[in-house]
This record gives C-alpha cells, structure tokens and sequence, in this order.
C-alpha cells in the first residue's frame, strides 16, 4: 500500500485526481450522500468538451515554451457553424457535415503553422491573430441563425449508458490512442524530444517542423471535434460556443501535471484536471455561493493545485 | 540602412502607414479634435501594455492584466468615489498583490501562465462582489484629468510620449533595469552575481500592478462608470502591443518606447477599420489580418534559428 503511494505520488496526474475526488466527497457531504452518481455523471458530460480540446492543446504545450494554441475556441465555433449548416437538420447529410467541419478545422491549423513558419510569428500572436480571422468567418458564415443538429448526433451526444454518456466513451477510446500514440510512435516521441530540447531533436534527424505542423493541426481538428459534438450536445451551434474554453484548455492541461515547459505530457492528468474543475463549480453552486465567490474560488483553488502539483522549491 | 536599426524602426513605421492610411480615408481626423478622439482609448491600453512588458521583461507573462484593470475600475467607481481614503488603501493593497504573486511564481518555480490564469478568476470575483452590475461613478478629479485639452497637442499623444520615455528611462538607464533585463536573459547568471531574483521578480511585479492601477483609473475617467469585464480584452492587446512594439517573449528584450507606440497602432487599427465600413462581421477579421500583415514585415529581418 505504501509502496503504491510512494509511486503514485511521483506520477504528474496524481494530483488533479486526489482534487477532483476531494471536491466531490465535500460536495457528497454536503448533500448527505444525495445525487452522488448524479453529480459524477452531469461533470463527466461537461468534462468530456475540455479533454477534447485538452489534449490537443497538451500536446502543443508539450512541444516547447511558448507553443500555445490561442485559436481553439474559435475553431470551435466555426467548426460547430460548418456542422450544423452543412447538415441542415437533415440526418443523410450527417457524414458530410462532420466531414466539412473537421475539414475546416484542418485549414485553420495549416494557417496557424503557416503564420508560426513562414512568418516567424510567435505562436500566442500567431494563433492569436488567426482566432479573429477564423472567428469573423463563423460570423459571416453563421449569419447568427441557430439551425438544430440533425436527430443521430443529438442522441449520440445526450445519451448515457449506465449513467456515463456516449461522448465520454469516445473521448476515452481517443484519449488511449493518443496516449498510445505519445508512448509508442515516432511522431509522438518526436514531440517530447522537441519538447526537451529542440535543437538536439533537430540534430538527432527528426523533423522538427513537420512534427511541429502535425501538432499544431491536430490541436485544431480536435477543437473540431469538440464543435460538433458541442453543437449536437446544446442544440446548435452559437457564436459564443467557443468562449470558454480558452482558459479551460490550458488550464487543464497544466493542472494535470503536463510540464509547461514542455517535453512531458499527462493524458491521464487531462481526465482528472477537467473533471476537477467541473466538480469544482458544482460544489460551489451546491454550496450557495454567489457569482463572485465562485469566481474567487474557482481562481484561488487553480493556483492552489498549481503550488502544490509543481511544487519543488528552485534549486540553489 | 542595418537589419537591426531596420528592425527598431518598425514599430514606429507601422505606426505611421497606419496613422496615414486613417488620414487618407477619413482625413477630418486629421485634426487636434479628429487625433483626440481616436487616440483617448489608447492611453489605457498603452499603460496595461506597459505593465505586460514588466512582466515580459523577467519572462514571464501575465494573462490577468485585463481583469485586473477591470477590477481597479470598479474599486475606484465605488470605493474610492465615497471614501477616497479606503479607496487608496484598497488599491494600494492590489499592488501588493501583485508583488506577492511574483514573489510566490519566483520562489515555487511556479509557471507565471497558470497562476496568472487563476488570478484572472480572483480579480473579477471581487470585482462583480464590489460592483454586481455596471454602474458607479468616477471621481471628478479623474474624469477633468482625463478630459484635459492640452495646448496644441491633444493629451493622449503627450501622455503616451511622457510613458514611453519615463518607462524607458527607467528600465533601460537604471541599475535596476539592467537587473531586470538580465533576469529574463539568464536569471542563473545574475543570481550566482549576487542580485536577489526574488526581489526583482517581486518589483517587476509590483510595477506591472501599479501600472495596471494607471490603466484602470485613465479606463474609468474616460468611460466615467465601471464594468467588471469592461477591459477582459486588454490582456491580448497588451501581449500583442508589447510584441508590436519589438519586444520578444524571452530573453528580457523590451523596448518601452516601441511597446507604447505597438499600443498606439493597435488602438488606430480598430478606428481605421470603423472608418473603412467594412461589414461588422469582419471587423474582428480585419484587426487580426493587420496584426499579421504588421508582424510579417518583421520575418525578413530576424536571423533564421531552428531552436525558436
């Protein structure tokens, strides 16, 4: 037992774990035991949107300082936009539709590598400044209608089994491939290598910047992803879909224990960190707490988890 | 011409073709009242430009300026409009905050991304706690400052040419800037020299917070009532301005100057596509297409390097 601990506690993604489990009992207590499965399920559902794009979002973080994808939740947006107009409620055009989306998604992250390579732009202005031109398609495109998403993808993603939802399931099987692929490929090797020390992976013989174009669009087919599945799930895309997931993509990666610094991803970290801050906002509106308490809360317990998941005092 | 003056004259060059495209399609702006007007908004943007650039300086990056400056407004609004005293001190205690959110990145080794990503959610908390509506008045005072007209030269053009070269002054001839700079150049070096990083950190901080402070009361004076989320976008205009301006993510380089005039053409950007009427959805579209078409100019001058 003690031995497992001692080597639990060394894995990065312990941590957002023991939070999220720790939020949930005081939240259970709180109730007297009441809707405990109910309340792991609704997070479950709303964490499922935050690991999609956490895990493109980790393996940009994870390709060095500085690799940040800012333009995420615009690609949501018009990735849900192109969905939901492409399928126009009809249930044939399904395939077609999520086929368009992911396709669209495709291009923004060859924009995104396009403005990091061939203009040495920084890559938060880069994406920064590639999420106002996306964004600004969605509008024009969107033309602010709100069209329903047709029937299959609504049930796929609001149905549950055994009280976890389908979306959840998917996410999951996505996430043992990408953790898989992380292990176990040359491409994902290669991230962690560029990640570590860019110039020795160069020296190495890997292909920095193709493994860096792989990265940069799978970060924006996985927003992709998530704009369907979050237009199916809401019925319907909205302008503001993206929004929140800006802050919410990067903090889950950092609080699951993916070094920011890069060269270290945590897949697992991913699952728990989502889940804790989903838990996390439950709690607080069990609790009764106001808008701003909430906030504060919210804020405190981050950079709390952040003190002591990375807490190492600097070496003299 | 060298590369690297080249380089130093951009932000300044950017400024003009965008200064000139204004006066070309709209050229009543060329004019004491005509600058007055498309320029005030730029004086708060300039200062939160110019704390993210302390911040920068130790390589670090604050993703909590815009909220903060939100929060400033809505403790002046309130607090300080009805009692000027605990108004200050409320404030005052802000900076130190922030002081001691460098001081806790420093010592903990802590990724400034994160922890200024929580503080975001703290500083708009208290924020909708002291103001749960829009609303709240401006200190008079402010408001006359803020609404000066100035002899000759409109106030927002003095204001910004008095920041840039005070803060210029001060991080580039003053011992304590040099530290500062060394401190995002090679932190180790610089403390194994003997300078306290934790003091420096916590400084650069302190500054960032007070100029974060100057941003939100020069917000207020114009905007005159205060909205919790009235500056959630400065953050990314800060970051943008700073790099605008030639200033690099790592290594402590940083130019006052050239951050308070990349605040200056992101403020103009916005006014020169109003003038324009491109349609409302692409107003977004096109800041973001002039920040590349800014920033590609500068891919010709910077040396090749596969390690950025």
């Amino acid at each position: 037992m003690i031995n497992l601990w001692n080597r639990l506690r060394r894995e990065p993604w312990i941590w957002s774990f023991l939070a999220a489990i720790g939020v949930w009992l005081a939240t259970v207590a709180y109730t007297g035991g009441q809707g405990a499965g109910e309340i792991l399920t609704a997070a479950l559902s709303f964490a499922t949107f935050s690991i999609i794009v956490g895990l493109g979002q980790m393996m940009v973080i994870t390709t060095g300082p500085g690799n940040v994808d800012l333009s995420i939740p615009a690609s949501i947006t018009l990735s849900g936009v192109v969905a939901m107009k492409v399928m126009d409620t009809d249930s044939a055009r399904l395939l077609l539709g999520i086929g368009a989306a992911l396709g669209v998604s495709f291009l923004v992250g060859v924009f995104n590598y396009g403005l990091i390579r061939l203009l040495r732009i920084p890559p938060i202005i880069a994406t920064l400044s590639s999420s106002f031109l996306v964004l600004s398609t969605a509008i024009s495109y969107g033309r602010g209608i709100r069209i329903k998403p047709p029937i299959p993808l609504d049930t796929f993603a609001t149905t549950r089994l055994f009280g976890i939802p389908l979306a959840a399931m998917l996410v999951a099987v996505l996430s043992v491939i990408l953790a898989i692929v992380i292990k176990r490929t040359v491409y994902g090797r290669a991230v962690l290598a560029i990640g570590q020390n860019p110039r020795a992976a160069w020296l190495a013989g890997i292909n920095v910047n193709q493994t860096r174009f792989m990265t940069y669009v799978l970060s924006a087919l996985l927003a992709g992803v998530c704009g369907i599945l979050l237009s199916g799930f809401s019925g319907g895309a909205a302008l503001n879909m993206g929004e929140d997931f800006l802050l919410a993509s990067i903090a889950v990666v950092v609080i699951g224990g993916t070094s920011v610094a890069g060269g270290r991803a945590s897949v697992p970290g991913i699952w728990g960190a989502a889940l804790f801050m989903y838990l996390l906002v439950t709690m607080l509106n069990i609790f009764g707490a106001s808008a701003g308490v909430r906030l504060i809360m919210t804020g405190t317990i981050i950079i709390a988890v952040i003190v002591l998941a990375s807490g190492e005092a600097r070496p003299k | 011409m060298s590369r690297s003056l080249l380089r130093s004259l951009l932000p300044i060059i950017s400024l003009m073709v965008v200064l000139g495209a204004t006066f070309y399609v709209q050229p009543r702006t060329m004019s004491y009242f005509g600058l007055n007007l498309m320029l005030q908004y730029a004086v708060p943007i300039a200062l939160a430009t110019i704390a993210q650039m302390f911040v920068i300086t130790v390589n670090d990056l604050d993703l909590s300026i815009g909220p903060f400056v939100g929060l400033v407004g809505c403790i002046s609004a309130t607090l300080l409009y009805t009692n000027p005293l605990f108004g200050t001190l409320v404030l005052l205690l802000c900076i130190a905050a922030y002081a001691a959110v460098g001081a806790l990145i420093h010592s903990r080794n802590l990724p400034s991304i994160v922890v200024t990503l929580g503080l975001s959610f703290v500083w708009v908390g208290i924020a909708v706690l002291i103001l749960p509506s829009p609303g709240g008045k401006a200190p008079d005072w402010l408001k006359s400052i803020m609404g000066l007209q100035t002899p000759l030269v409109p106030l927002p053009i003095i204001a910004a040419i008095v920041i840039g070269l005070l803060v210029q002054l001060a991080l580039m001839h003053s011992s304590l800037g040099v530290i500062a700079r060394g401190a995002g150049g090679n932190p180790r070096a610089m403390e194994r020299a003997g300078w306290s990083m934790l003091k420096t950190k916590s400084i650069m901080y302190a500054l960032a917070g007070f100029f974060g402070l100057l941003s939100g009361l020069s917000l207020l004076g114009l905007t005159t009532s205060a909205d919790a989320h009235v500056a959630d976008r400065y953050t990314l205009y800060s970051i943008a301005g700073v790099i605008l301006g030639g200033g690099e993510f790592i290594g402590g380089r940083v130019s006052p100057l050239g951050a308070v005039i990349g605040a200056l053409t992101l403020a103009l950007a916005g006014s020169f596509l109003i003038f324009l009427k491109i349609s409302p959805d692409w107003q977004i579209g096109a800041q973001g297409a002039i920040l590349i078409l800014v920033l590609a100019l500068k891919a010709p001058l910077t040396t090749r390097d596969v390690s950025q």
